[in-house]
């Protein structure tokens, strides 16, 4: 019931369109799909005609249909000629995708794991710099390398605006080049199935005009040590806020139940004893788009509905369902996690 | 066993009296099917918030495929719940109120205020009490 396109999938960029492309690669694989489609409708249309004249037709077009002339030209001479220009003219069409980075470019890591995506910025020796989940922010007109590896098992990074999908294969690291040549949002899913619900496990991606994402990155990197530039505060996300939301009347301590309820097990917040890592880093939740890994706007609701009762929305996620906690305890928890930017 | 199902002149009677009765039911005005009826193309523009805020991340709601979270009560049938969270009147202006801001509409109500403009919100109340129109 949900419907595609509107208002609804532009909000955070979930579920992605696919052959929209917004940048080089994604545009030379819709190229390529468009063209194949065309030549399969053209063909389709050849042998819907024939069989028809071999049914229909006079008894001399039957007998050209079939003669061995026939099979010659339209089943060996034609495709052959066909298909050998279409390889060698898709081939250079998307040499692009398989091109060896230059080393220069943006490096990021992102991690498949059951079912999100851990994402970290690389410096350019290899070390990371700043982690998020779910969530990747790049610039504009540049292109990107992303490493993609696996925790678990195959899973299949796709950001249709933006580039092909490539698999995140255990044991290994396969390299993507994205590059997105307009702002906005562009969501992704994972393309491998990947078992239980693999089909809810997305991927938010948000590209930035050059001085746009200046800002953003001296935002979310102030507080790390080492990084110069700390003094511009950024602002590049406005979360859906609620003009009329009452001054907090919740007089729990979000912060203490996070770390009471269990959660600092599986979650990281850098500058909190929270350091677990078998799920998603809130170091910077307040500031996402997503929750669930793509799937649900982040909201003082959804954030509440998501940790009451996640197995509802996304049926064998590994996150259980924190129903022990009232309402009250569910909410100062949200506010706690808002203010984790 | 036969005679059994034959209705006797007493029983006949009963029935006659319920025709009756059921006719002159018949006669009084009909309960409304529906308490507010919407307009369709605000129950439209409030099926598109409830998605794009994700309503649904608590509640099971008619019209809305995924998710069906179990967190809050299903709205199911809307209009013909009762009071608002068992205290405020049913009704199109409190509905808006509480789905924008229901901690200030309903002092201790479990649900949080939302991210809606008050239009918004107008139209998402017009989503759910329009559920059983038509």
């Amino acid at each position: 019931m949900v419907e595609a396109g509107s208002a609804f999938d532009a909000w955070w960029g979930w579920p992605p369109p696919v052959l929209d492309p917004a940048g080089p690669y994604a545009d030379s694989v819709t190229t390529l799909a468009w063209v194949l489609f065309g030549l399969g409708v053209i063909v389709t249309l050849i042998v819907v005609a024939a069989v028809y004249l071999a049914v229909n037709g006079s008894k001399r077009t039957k007998s050209k249909l079939g003669g061995e002339r026939a099979v010659w030209i339209g089943g060996i001479a034609f495709p052959g000629i066909v298909l050998t220009i279409l390889l060698v003219w898709g081939l250079a069409l998307t040499a692009s995708l398989t091109k060896t980075p230059t080393g220069d470019e943006m490096r990021v890591r992102v991690t498949g794991h059951m079912w999100w995506f851990d994402v970290e910025y690389l410096d350019s020796a290899g070390n990371v710099v700043l982690r998020d989940s779910n969530e990747l922010h790049l610039p504009v007109g540049e292109p990107v390398v992303i490493e993609l590896a696996s925790a678990d098992v195959i899973h299949s990074f796709w950001v249709p605006n933006l580039s092909g999908k490539e698999d995140m294969i255990p044991g290994r690291v396969n390299e993507l080049l994205v590059q997105a040549d307009k702002a906005g949002r562009f969501g992704g899913i994972c393309a491998e199935y990947c078992g239980g619900p693999h089909a809810l496990m997305g991927f938010v991606t948000v590209a930035h005009g050059s001085s746009e994402w200046r800002e953003w990155w001296k935002d979310r990197t102030r507080s790390l040590p080492g990084i110069a530039d700390q003094d511009v505060p950024g602002e590049t996300v406005v979360l859906a806020s609620n003009p009329a939301t009452p001054p907090d009347l919740n007089p729990l301590d979000g912060r203490q139940l996070f770390m009471n309820s269990g959660c600092a097990a599986c979650h990281r917040v850098a500058g909190t004893e929270a350091n677990g890592l078998a799920g998603p880093d809130l170091t910077h939740v307040g500031n996402r788009l997503s929750l669930g890994a793509g799937i649900l706007p982040n909201n003082r609701g959804t954030m509440m509905g998501w940790i009451g009762n996640s197995q509802s929305i996304k049926p064998g996620n590994r996150m259980p369902n924190y129903d022990m906690l009232s309402a009250d305890e569910l909410e100062a928890i949200a506010i706690w996690l808002e203010q984790q930017k | 066993m036969m005679g059994n199902l034959a209705l006797g002149p007493r029983r006949a009677m009963t029935l006659g009296t319920a025709i009756a009765l059921c006719a002159g039911l018949d006669a009084c005005k009909a309960p409304p099917e529906s308490r507010y009826v919407s307009d369709p193309a605000d129950a439209r523009h409030g099926l598109e918030v409830i998605e794009r805020v994700g309503c649904g991340a608590c509640h099971e709601i008619p019209g809305v495929g995924w998710p069906e979270g179990n967190a809050g009560p299903s709205l199911r049938g809307f209009d013909d719940f009762g009071p608002i969270a068992g205290q405020l009147p049913n009704t199109p202006t409190n509905l808006a109120a509480f789905v924008r801001n229901a901690p200030l509409a309903k002092p201790g109500s479990p649900m949080p205020a939302m991210p809606l403009s008050v239009a918004e919100a107008r139209d998402v109340a017009a989503y759910l009490h329009g559920l059983d129109d038509g």
